[in-house]
C-alpha cells in the first residue's frame, strides 16, 4: 500500500533559476488540493547563483513545522543532485535531467529511485525554451505521485499571465502547460516504482498559504497601523514590502528611511501626533533603534517595533535563523523604562500580535516589541481563512482624550502630558488643540514635560513609568500555553517560532509512551505572574531554544527563581525540528541511564 | 483663526526659567522666533517644534508651543514623522545646534533635504560644543584649540550653505542672532516657503567661543539682498556660499519655491488624507479587511 499525502519535497538549484517560484507554486497547488503544507526556503545572501532549496512538507492533517529529509528531490542543476542526495529518505526518488553526468554511487545502497529524464529536451522541443525544464521536472513529479495536473496548470497560467500581461504571458503559459503534459505522462510510467501518492481532498478553497511576516502585517493594518517605517534588512523586509505594496489600499504612510535610527524616530514622530506607527527591522537594525526605543519609553510614546531575528552577532548569517536577541531586546537601551515584549509562535499569533501590540502600546503609552525570526518570516504554511478573525480585531486606544473632551476643557486648564497617576498611565491628549499644547522630552521632565533635574520629580516620574510595567504584568501578560499530557514527566519550554516543532515532539513522546507536555511563552516581558506556577506544576523542564545561552531560561530563572533542568540549544542557523528535539531527548535519556 | 489676531510675542512666553548664560546668542534667536510666529499669526497649538540636545535645543522649553524634545542629532526624523502623519496640521520647526545638526545629525539632514519635507531647520551655529563645555564642532575652523583638539583641530570645517544647496535644498539662508529683527524676517520667509528650509543662525557663545563674538560678526556680516544677490540664481548662490572670513553673507542664498513636498506626494495621504485624522475603529469593515486574504489563496 502506498503512503498517501504524507511526504516531503525538495526543489533545489541555483538562485535565480526558478526553484523558489516553482516551490511556491507547488506549495500553493497542494494547498488548493485540500492538503496541508509547510514550506521552508533555504537560501544564501546573494542575488544569483549559490545553492538554494525549497523544502515542502505535505500532510492530510494540519502541520506546523518542517521535518528532516525529503521523499522527492527535484534537482534543477547538476550540483543540486549530489549536494542534496543525502537528504533523500529511503523509498524516495530524485528527478534530474538525463544529461547530467552524475556518479550514481551517491544513491548507492540508499533505496532511492534515480529518475533521469529528458527534461531539457522536452523543454526545448515542446516548449521552445530550455528554462521550461523546471516545469518538466514538476510534470514528472505529478506523474510519479498521481497528482492532478489541472491544479498545476492553473498555477502556471496565473504566474505567467500575471508576470507578462497580454499575449506573451498566454503564449508562455500554453507552452509550459504543453511541456507539463508530456512530462506527466513520462512520470506516470514510473509511478509503479514509487510508494508515495498524492490524492486531492476537499476544503482547499477555504485555505490560504502565507508566512509570519505577512500575517503580522495584516494584523497590524487591521489594528489601525497607519504609519510604517524602516530600512531593508533580511528577514524583516517583507513586513515593510507588504506595507509598501498596500499603502494605497489601506492608507499606510510608508517610509523607507535612510537608516534604522531614522526608521524608529519617524515612527515616534508619527505616533506622537496620533498615528499608530510601526518600525520593522532585524537584530542589527534593532541595535541602531535602541536609542529611539529609550526615547519612546521616556516620552511615553506608543510605538510598535518588530524585530525579526536572524543569526548574530554583527552581520551574522543574514539568511539563517536564530532566537539570539531575547535578552538584548528585554534590556535594550540604557536606563530603565517599561516595555512589552511579545513573541508569536504561529501564523494566528503573528496576526493577533499585529493588532494587539498597538492596543498594548497605546494602553501603556510605551514601546511594544514583537519578536519573530527568519524561520517564521520565510516559512509558508497553509491555514484556513478562518484562522484570521477580522471580527475579533478590537481597537483600544487607551486613555486617549477626544477632541470633544478637549473642547469642553476650561480655558485655564494646563495640560500635563506626564501627570503622575496611581496606574502610571496619564491621559493622552494629542497636540493640535488649543487646550492640549504641550512639551515632552527625552530629558527627565516634569508632569508638563519640561526638563527637570529635581530628584523628587525624577523619582516620581520613574515610579510612575515603571508602574505601567507592573500593571501590564498583572492586567495583560498571558500565561504560557500548555499543550500535551496531564501531569507530564517532561515539559518542553519554548518561545516564538519553535512552537510547532515542540508540539509535534510532544505528540511523538506521548505516542511513544513518555508522558510529555510543553509550556510555550508568547508574552515574555514583563514575565507574567503565572509563569512561576506554570513552571512549578510541570515535569522535568527542558528548554528548547534557538540560541547559545538558553536566553528564555535565563529570563525565567531571573523572574521566578526556577531554572530549567536541561537545555536543548541550537545556534547553527538551522531551525530545530521535532526530529532534532526527539534525538536530543533520547540522547539525554541514554546519558542519564 | 480669531485667536491669531491677538497674538503677540508675549503669547509664547512660559514660566520656565532659561538655563542659558547671560549674553548667550540663544536669547536673540528665541526673540526672533517669537516675533516671527506672532507676525505670521501662528498660534501655539498650530506649531510643532522638534529639537535635539544642547543649549540651543532647550529653546522650545522657553516657548509656549507644542514640542517634542528628542535626542542629540535626531530632531529631523522626528519632524519628518510628524509631517508625514499629520500633513499641514502643524507648522513644523526643528531647532538644534551645529554639533547636533551638522555633526551627529548630518545624515538625516541630507536626506530630509533631498526629500523636500516641508519644515524649517534652524541651526544655532556657535562653532562649538557648548553644553558639554567647549569641544570643537563641525563648523569650528581648522586650527581651533579646544579640550578635544588641544593641538588645534586638524580637520576642515563644514560649509553648511554649500552642502545644503548641493543636496538640493529649496531654501537656504543665514541669519545672525545679533539682529533678531532681521532673523525674524528670514524665519518668516522660511516658514512661508513650501518645502525644506535651512536657516544657519550665527550666534555667539560668550563662554566657549571668544573669537566669533557679536562684535566680530558685526564687523563682517553683510546683507545679501542689499548686495544685489538674486536668490533664484543657483550659480550665484553657490558662489556666495563659499564666502567666509572678512565678509560673511547673511540673508537668503537660494530659494526655489516650485517643488512638490514629500508629504503631498505620499500615496496614502493623497487617497485617505492625514493619517492622524483617520477613524481607526470604523474605517474598514471586517469583510473589507478579509479581502487581504485573497492574495494568499
Amino acid at each position: 500500500m502506498p503512503t498517501v499525502n504524507e511526504m516531503s519535497f525538495q526543489f533545489a538549484g541555483a538562485a535565480g533559476t526558478g526553484c523558489d517560484s516553482q516551490g511556491l507554486s507547488w506549495s500553493r497547488s497542494l494547498t488548493r488540493a485540500g492538503l496541508w503544507v509547510f514550506s521552508q526556503f533555504d537560501f544564501e545572501s546573494r542575488i544569483r547563483g549559490g545553492h538554494i532549496f525549497y523544502h515542502i512538507r505535505v500532510s492530510a492533517d494540519p502541520i506546523h513545522c518542517h521535518t528532516r529529509g525529503t521523499h522527492v528531490l527535484l534537482a534543477f542543476d547538476k550540483f543540486a543532485v549530489t549536494e542534496r542526495a543525502n537528504d533523500v529518505l529511503p523509498g524516495g526518488a530524485a528527478i534530474f535531467d538525463e544529461r547530467y553526468d552524475i556518479d550514481e554511487s551517491v544513491f548507492a545502497g540508499k533505496d532511492v529511485l534515480p529518475l533521469k529524464a529528458p527534461l531539457i529536451e522536452m523543454a526545448t522541443e515542446i516548449g521552445g525554451n530550455r528554462v521550461m525544464a523546471n516545469t518538466a521536472a514538476v510534470g514528472v513529479l505529478i506523474g510519479l505521485t498521481g497528482f492532478d495536473p489541472k491544479i498545476i496548470e492553473r498555477a502556471l497560467w496565473e504566474n505567467f499571465t500575471k508576470r507578462y500581461p497580454g499575449s506573451r504571458g498566454e503564449d508562455l503559459a500554453k507552452a509550459n502547460v504543453n511541456v507539463l503534459g508530456t512530462a506527466v505522462e513520462l512520470g506516470q510510467t514510473r509511478a509503479g516504482d514509487f510508494d508515495f501518492e498524492l490524492q486531492p481532498k476537499p476544503g482547499g478553497d477555504e485555505r490560504i498559504l502565507l508566512n509570519g511576516n505577512e500575517a503580522f502585517a495584516m494584523g497590524a493594518i487591521a489594528g489601525g497601523c497607519r504609519f510604517a517605517a524602516g530600512y531593508p534588512m533580511t528577514p524583516s523586509s517583507s513586513i515593510l514590502e507588504y506595507m509598501a505594496a498596500h499603502q494605497e489600499d489601506y492608507g499606510i504612510v510608508f517610509k523607507h528611511t535612510e537608516d534604522e535610527i531614522a526608521g524608529i524616530l519617524t515612527a515616534i514622530g508619527a505616533a506622537h501626533v496620533g498615528a499608530r506607527a510601526l518600525a520593522a527591522t532585524s537584530g542589527g537594525g534593532f541595535c541602531l533603534m535602541t536609542e529611539g526605543l529609550g526615547l519612546a519609553g521616556m516620552t511615553e510614546t506608543p510605538i510598535v517595533v518588530a524585530n525579526v531575528q536572524r543569526t548574530g552577532p554583527s552581520t551574522g548569517m543574514p539568511t539563517r535563523t536564530e532566537q539570539g536577541d531575547l535578552e538584548f531586546v528585554i534590556h535594550a537601551s540604557h536606563g530603565e523604562f517599561p516595555r512589552i515584549v511579545l513573541a508569536p509562535g504561529s501564523l494566528e499569533e503573528c496576526f493577533e500580535a499585529g493588532y494587539r501590540s498597538f492596543n498594548l502600546a497605546e494602553k501603556y503609552q510605551t514601546p511594544v516589541i514583537v519578536m519573530s525570526d527568519l524561520y517564521q518570516a520565510f516559512a509558508i504554511k497553509s491555514v484556513p481563512r478562518s484562522a484570521f478573525d477580522f471580527d475579533a480585531v478590537k481597537i483600544d486606544r487607551g486613555d486617549l482624550v477626544s477632541e470633544a473632551d478637549l473642547d469642553g476643557w476650561d480655558h485655564d486648564t494646563v495640560y500635563a502630558r506626564h501627570k503622575v497617576t496611581e496606574s502610571g498611565i496619564s491621559a493622552r491628549a494629542l497636540p493640535g488643540h488649543p487646550r492640549s499644547v504641550h512639551m515632552t522630552s527625552g530629558d527627565e521632565h516634569t508632569e508638563r514635560g519640561f526638563i527637570t533635574e529635581s530628584s523628587v520629580v525624577r523619582k516620581q516620574q520613574m515610579d510612575k513609568r515603571m508602574r505601567k510595567e507592573e500593571l501590564a504584568r498583572t492586567d495583560d501578560m498571558r500565561a504560557p500555553e500548555r499543550y500535551g499530557a496531564d501531569d507530564a514527566e517532561i515539559t518542553l519550554v519554548g518561545w516564538g517560532s519553535t512552537k510547532g516543532a515542540i508540539r509535534e515532539a510532544v505528540d511523538h513522546l506521548n505516542a511513544m509512551g513518555t508522558s510529555a507536555d510543553s509550556l510555550h511563552f508568547a508574552d515574555i516581558w514583563p514575565v507574567p505572574d503565572s509563569a512561576k506556577d506554570a513552571l512549578e506544576s510541570s515535569g522535568r523542564l527542558i528548554a528548547v531554544e534557538q540560541n547559545y545561552a538558553g536566553q528564555l531560561s535565563n529570563v525565567l530563572r531571573s523572574a521566578t527563581g526556577i531554572d530549567t533542568d536541561e537545555r536543548i540549544l541550537k545556534y547553527d542557523g538551522q531551525q530545530i525540528g521535532p526530529d532534532d528535539i526527539l534525538k536530543s531527548i533520547e540522547a539525554e535519556v541514554e546519558a542519564s541511564v | 483663526m480669531s485667536e491669531s489676531q491677538t497674538l503677540t510675542v508675549k503669547s509664547y512666553d512660559t514660566e520656565e526659567k532659561s538655563t542659558w548664560c547671560p549674553g548667550c546668542g540663544d536669547f536673540g534667536i528665541l526673540n526672533a522666533i517669537k516675533r516671527a510666529l506672532a507676525d505670521l499669526g501662528i498660534a501655539p497649538h498650530e506649531v510643532m517644534f522638534t529639537s535635539g540636545i544642547g543649549c540651543g535645543s532647550k529653546l522650545p522649553h522657553y516657548l509656549w508651543v507644542n514640542e517634542y524634545n528628542s535626542l542629540h542629532g535626531r530632531p529631523l526624523p522626528v519632524a519628518t514623522g510628524i509631517r508625514l502623519a499629520a500633513g499641514d496640521k502643524f507648522t513644523v520647526i526643528s531647532v538644534s545646534g551645529d554639533g547636533d545638526s551638522y555633526g551627529i545629525g548630518v545624515g538625516h539632514m541630507i536626506h530630509t533635504i533631498r526629500r523636500n519635507v516641508n519644515l524649517v531647520q534652524i541651526v544655532e551655529n556657535n562653532f562649538v560644543y557648548a553644553l558639554t563645555k567647549g569641544q570643537y564642532s563641525p563648523t569650528s575652523e581648522q586650527g581651533w584649540i579646544t579640550s578635544t583638539s588641544p593641538e588645534g583641530s586638524i580637520e576642515a570645517s563644514i560649509n553648511p550653505m554649500g552642502m545644503a544647496i548641493m543636496a538640493g535644498a529649496g531654501f537656504v539662508a543665514r541669519a545672525f542672532s545679533g539682529d533678531p529683527r532681521g532673523a525674524a524676517e528670514i524665519i518668516k520667509r522660511a516658514v512661508k516657503h513650501k518645502g525644506y528650509a535651512l536657516i544657519d543662525l550665527l550666534q555667539d557663545c560668550p563662554i566657549y567661543n571668544r573669537v566669533n563674538t557679536n562684535a566680530w560678526y558685526r564687523e563682517r556680516v553683510y546683507n545679501l539682498e542689499e548686495d544685489g544677490h538674486d536668490p533664484s540664481d543657483l550659480q550665484a548662490a553657490i558662489s556666495r556660499s563659499v564666502e567666509w572670513g572678512d565678509r560673511i553673507p547673511v540673508g537668503v542664498f537660494y530659494e526655489d519655491d516650485g517643488r512638490p513636498t514629500y508629504e503631498e506626494q505620499v500615496p496614502a495621504t493623497k487617497r485617505f488624507g492625514r493619517a492622524t485624522d483617520r477613524d481607526l475603529s470604523n474605517e474598514f469593515e471586517p469583510a473589507a479587511l478579509a479581502k487581504m486574504l485573497d492574495e494568499f489563496a
